[in-house]
């Protein structure tokens, strides 16, 4: 009796040992890949959905559900090679049949997310069971890393079908950990797959996602043990967690950027303000900051400085666009020039505290230029209704970030861009952009990148100021964890010791 | 007195209907296209399309209305747009939890509100009604999001005794459950002592100077039996109808203390619809207790008429 | 003070309340501190050693010391300063929005009170669907509606606590009603706003003051429960709410950022607390 209970203690003490809690900084949206609309989706996305490629530490395209691609000679088709003896958690076979109906449903759905992304996707082949050819109407570049995010995202067709928009309650995926219940705004339980094709890197019965808003409280909760790991832990936090043997602290260079949008056409509110109305003004505002300055007070040091929509460090970078040091001496002049000494204008800021704070240090940084910048503080949900239509001066505004850089700027500064907020258009930008997609050669690619950091550093639509780090925390006992650029919490590996 | 009962029932439907379109009112006036909003940070046109469909948004407000209130009446609250779950769901899954928060809440408000009250009635005046005063009252002169996270770093971090945050269901394990909403009712709980010591102390000086204490203390009885056995009896259902109006209150502390512990109840419900613009939870949520309320106050209207003799004449 | 005791030696009722609210520790400390708080926010510009807004780079979170007595703030901006020029938005917050509760809700109490029939059922149920929202979502609402500021905030707040005062009004309005002297006023030909304002108002002045004074505290409260929620008064303007809001990210580097602000929310809303409760004390007839 007495080694049945010891045994049984044995097996709750190991089985709690085999929960992974993770702490969310928000609460998902709805657990569907195609209709997904939120970055801390894509965490939960991590553990359950398995996607056709994955990204590396150095984002590079990296296999997972499909083990190789070759695109044809004229890259307006690609042949994907998929992995054999995957089933999704139903028991359903992932085929080619399965990936080509997963690709429609992104592309036809009602309300799908990912429409915008898949839109050079004419139509989807399956040649035989392991191989897909997804046939495009123009080369598009971006297309493998769309394939590492949602759109790479194969659910169970079986499962899709019999629950057409509500698959989201009962999502039914391919990834390790098989969906169990969600209590919204509590936490999202996942269990253990038997037959993931990679069990072998699993090492843990449950994962347990719990939202909690507030960072302290989510602080405090890895602090008193109730979570192994926490996400955007924030930046004043860390030094007393490095100092804590317990907890370690992972820390990575977002694919994002944090940056300040300027209205230079979207609306008649650009011509009548001297920041959207003249390129000197612009570039007396952006020689009054100091990037280092404000990613040492706003963001205690947590932020890598930048002014492209990929950071120095990334190999798209245009290196003929170097970051700016500040210069008040050169702004003031330049607005002389321009015949406004004391430009004032309207900085909307969302009400979060990371906008709040680098809204005001830019406020009194720009001060000594002469700029009279008075913070106007909006809601989140109104501060994009305001920008859609164009009713704004600027705007601090985020970009959670794309593995490929196409992401972070056909979408902004594309003529039709859907969040083309500062109503910016060239036409030769335009035609950069285009090559920048069409083209499958790097070098290449580089190089329209190199000449559209130019012109945009030089018309300055959006004045981009630093990378943020992501940064997570987490039990010391916990191994295994891989810090790749785009954020996300990679369940393979990780083992708690 | 079944005149009286009727008129208050009959006043039940045209407050709802004011609640319906307050609510109504209140969420489709907030500012900006709750398309855009919804459809996140790639705003995605065929989602925008999409959402404004779902929405009904091209169409007029009184008809979005009429829409909104003819499926009500069916009993369908709606959908949440952001997690797609049905609105009555959400409430139903929250429902315990919030029940639960509001009655410890309630308890502690009890113990320390009468407590605080007594002695302040029964010492009048004195350094001890001063004292109770200030204890009652101080629960009230923080805000509790405030006083929440003391407790946190306090209870959770520095002592470990308590957890930080978070819900278990106390089906699946009582003591956790407690643990965990121990905090959380407390702050909550300390709001309201403060209203729930007013009234007993008004109440308790009222029934100290009435005819039948005065008759008490003659026959020579014990003065705690007097306070105690005889006074708080009498004092103590004013004391409860008044209390289960704070019901209001209780919810509207909930919305930030439910923020704050990450209790998943209507509270935390609200604000965050609110915010996303999810319309649906926020008006189904809002009129659910709204009834409630109006339900509470109905109750404690006629257990008060039915104590109070001078009403029923 | 000799002054006051001969002249209460008349005793007429407001000298009685008066004398018994000058008894009340409670409230006298309770004005005591109030009236600090309105000193603090009048000479704030002349007492504060720092300019409010003035960032410092170098004095980021720096701990109390000689340069910033009560520390400073995640800018690098005196807390003390802060504090004190913040006295004005927490005492506007909650003065201005008790003053648009009493503004709106008296009149349209009164009115329901005294028009009585079809008029009192419509604004009884009005009142009643707005006391059955939960006051944060009905204030919450609002001042995202209108924009997050400290003056939508007090006029949510403000638009939030009317209810109360309709009902408060409407109730001495009809137990005045039914006094004799009203009666008699009727039957001499007054017009009825004469009666309202003569008769009845000041009737109703001595709880609708014990109320006010609650819902300021009340409203501080609201205030920086809305900041909070990023819907108060905006930065870089200080307010105590918004700097409790800053502050709660760092408890633990930097815990004078909460500590000062928190302790004077406490201070002045526990003092409008004593001060009403001792006023109510005072001014009802049936406490002793």
């Amino acid at each position: 009796m007495k080694r049945l209970a010891l045994a049984l203690l044995f097996l709750a003490t190991s089985a709690n040992s085999q929960t992974l809690r993770i702490g969310l900084a928000e609460d998902p949206d709805i657990l569907d890949p195609t209709m997904a609309r939120t970055f801390v989706g894509r965490i939960v996305f991590a553990g359950l959905c398995d996607k056709l490629f994955d990204l590396d530490e150095k984002l590079n395209i990296v296999p997972q559900l499909a083990t190789s691609y070759q695109w044809s000679g004229d890259n307006l088709s690609l042949v994907i090679k998929l992995r054999s003896g995957v089933t999704f958690h139903d028991g359903e076979k992932m085929d080619a049949a399965a990936v080509k109906y997963n690709l429609e449903r992104h592309k036809n759905m009602k309300g799908s997310n990912r429409r915008g992304e898949l839109a050079v996707v004419s139509s989807v082949d399956a040649l035989d069971p392991s191989t897909v050819r997804i046939n495009l109407a123009t080369p598009f570049a971006p297309l493998l890393a769309v394939l590492t995010d949602r759109s790479g995202m194969m659910v169970s067709p079986k499962a899709a079908e019999a629950a057409g928009e509500k698959f989201g309650a009962n999502p039914v995926c391919s990834g390790p950990f098989r969906f169990v219940e969600r209590v919204a705004q509590d936490r999202m339980v996942l269990e253990r797959f038997p037959n993931y094709w990679n069990k072998g890197q699993i090492h843990f019965e449950r994962i347990v996602y719990q939202p909690i808003v507030d960072a302290t409280v989510r602080l405090a909760n890895l602090r008193s043990g109730q979570l192994d790991f926490i996400e955007r832990v924030a930046p004043s936090d860390i030094p007393s967690l490095r100092s804590d043997g317990r907890f370690k602290v992972a820390r990575i260079v977002e694919i994002g950027y944090q940056g300040i949008t300027i209205n230079v056409g979207k609306s008649d509110m650009a011509q009548k303000n001297p920041l959207g109305r003249d390129a000197r003004v612009r570039e007396a505002f952006e020689l009054s900051l100091d990037r280092d300055a404000i990613v040492k007070v706003a963001m205690d040091g947590e932020a890598q400085p930048g002014n492209q929509w990929v950071a120095p460090s990334n190999q798209y970078y245009g290196k003929s666009a170097p970051l700016p040091g500040r210069n008040v001496e050169r702004a003031k002049q330049l607005l002389r020039e321009a015949g406004v000494p004391n430009p004032s204008f309207t900085l909307m800021t969302p009400t979060t505290s990371d906008a709040q704070r680098i809204a005001q240090v830019v406020q009194a940084m720009a001060k000594d230029a002469g700029f009279d910048i008075k913070i106007h503080s909006t809601e989140f949900a109104t501060s994009l209704n305001l920008a859609d239509k164009g009713q704004f001066e600027a705007y601090v505004l985020a970009w959670s970030g794309r593995a490929d850089p196409d992401g972070n700027l056909h979408t902004m500064l594309a003529c039709k861009g859907p969040t083309n907020y500062a109503g910016y258009c060239r036409e030769d930008v335009e035609s950069l952009i285009s090559q920048s997609r069409t083209s499958l050669e790097p070098a290449q690619r580089a190089a329209a990148y190199d000449k559209i950091a130019v012109q945009v550093a030089r018309d300055r639509p959006i004045v981009y100021l630093f990378h943020r780090h992501w940064l997570w925390a987490h039990n010391a006992k916990l191994s295994g964890l891989r810090t790749v650029p785009d954020g996300m919490v990679r369940v393979q590996g990780l083992k708690m010791n | 007195m079944g005149k009286y009962l009727l008129q208050r029932l009959a006043s039940i439907i045209p407050t709802l209907f004011f609640v319906s379109v307050l609510i109504f009112g209140l969420q489709q006036l907030l500012p900006g296209d709750p398309a855009i909003a919804l459809a996140g940070e790639d705003r995605d046109p065929n989602v925008v399309a999409y959402l404004r469909a779902k929405f009904h948004l091209d169409e007029p407000l009184p008809l979005r209305y009429w829409y909104w209130l003819s499926g009500v009446l069916q009993g369908d609250l709606g959908e949440s747009v952001r997690i797609q779950k049905p609105v009555l769901e959400l409430i139903l899954e929250k429902l315990p939890v919030t029940i639960q928060l509001a009655a410890m809440a309630m308890l502690i408000a009890l113990a320390i509100g009468i407590t605080a009250g007594v002695i302040s009635a029964v010492k009048k005046d004195t350094a001890w009604d001063y004292a109770a005063n200030v204890f009652a009252l101080w629960g009230l002169s923080t805000p509790n999001f405030w006083l929440g996270i003391l407790l946190i770093l306090l209870f959770a971090v520095q002592l470990g005794w308590l957890p930080a945050s978070g819900y278990v269901s106390p089906f699946e394990d009582l003591k956790a459950n407690l643990a965990a909403m121990i905090m959380p009712a407390f702050v909550l709980g300390n709001a309201i002592a403060a209203v729930l010591m007013r009234h007993t102390r008004s109440a308790m000086l009222q029934v100290l100077s009435s005819d039948y204490v005065r008759t008490a203390r003659a026959k020579g009885l014990n003065e705690r039996v007097v306070v105690l056995r005889h006074a708080l009896r009498n004092a103590l259902i004013p004391i409860i109808t008044l209390g289960a109006l704070e019901f209001g209150t209780l919810l509207s502390g909930a919305v930030l203390t439910e923020q704050v512990f990450s209790i998943p109840g209507f509270g935390k419900l609200i604000v965050d619809a609110v915010f996303n613009r999810d319309y649906s939870v926020v008006q189904g949520v809002v009129l659910f207790t709204a009834s409630v309320y109006i339900t509470l106050n109905l109750l404690a209207d006629l257990a008060y008429f039915l104590v109070n003799p001078r009403m029923r004449g | 003070m000799a002054a006051v005791v001969s002249a209460a030696m008349e005793l007429t009722p407001r000298r009685r309340a008066a004398r018994r609210l000058l008894r009340r520790g409670g409230a006298m400390f309770g004005l005591a501190v109030v009236l600090f708080f309105v000193l603090v926010a009048l000479f704030a510009p002349w007492i504060a050693p720092h300019d409010p807004l003035a960032t410092s780079w170098n004095a980021v979170r720096q701990a109390p010391g000689a340069a910033y007595l009560f520390g400073a703030d995640e800018l690098g901006r005196d807390v003390l300063s802060r504090i004190l020029w913040g006295t004005r938005a927490s005492l506007l917050a909650g003065v201005v929005s008790v003053c648009i509760s009493v503004a709106f809700g008296v009149p349209i109490g009164m009115l329901a009170g005294y028009l009585g029939r079809w008029v009192d059922a419509l604004i009884s149920r009005i009142t009643d669907a707005m006391l059955a929202c939960p006051f944060l979502i009905l204030a919450i609402a609002l001042a995202a509606f209108l924009g997050p500021s400290l003056t939508n905030a007090m006029i949510a707040i403000g638009i939030s606590a009317t209810p109360v005062f309709i009902r408060l009004t409407r109730a001495q309005v009809l137990s005045a009603k039914s006094e004799d002297y009203v009666e008699a006023a009727r039957a001499l030909g007054n017009p009825h706003l004469r009666i309202a304002l003569r008769h009845i108002f000041p009737n109703i002045l001595a709880p609708l003051i014990v109320q006010a004074t609650l819902a300021i505290a009340a409203a501080v409260i609201a205030e920086a429960s809305l900041s909070f929620l990023g819907l108060g008064q905006q930065p870089p303007a200080p307010s105590w709410g918004s700097m409790l809001n800053t502050a709660r990210n760092y408890v633990d580097q930097a815990p004078w950022m909460a500590i000062w602000p928190g302790l004077s929310i406490f201070l002045l809303v526990l003092s409008f607390n004593l001060l009403g409760d001792g006023l109510r004390d005072a001014l009802d007839p049936r406490h002793k």
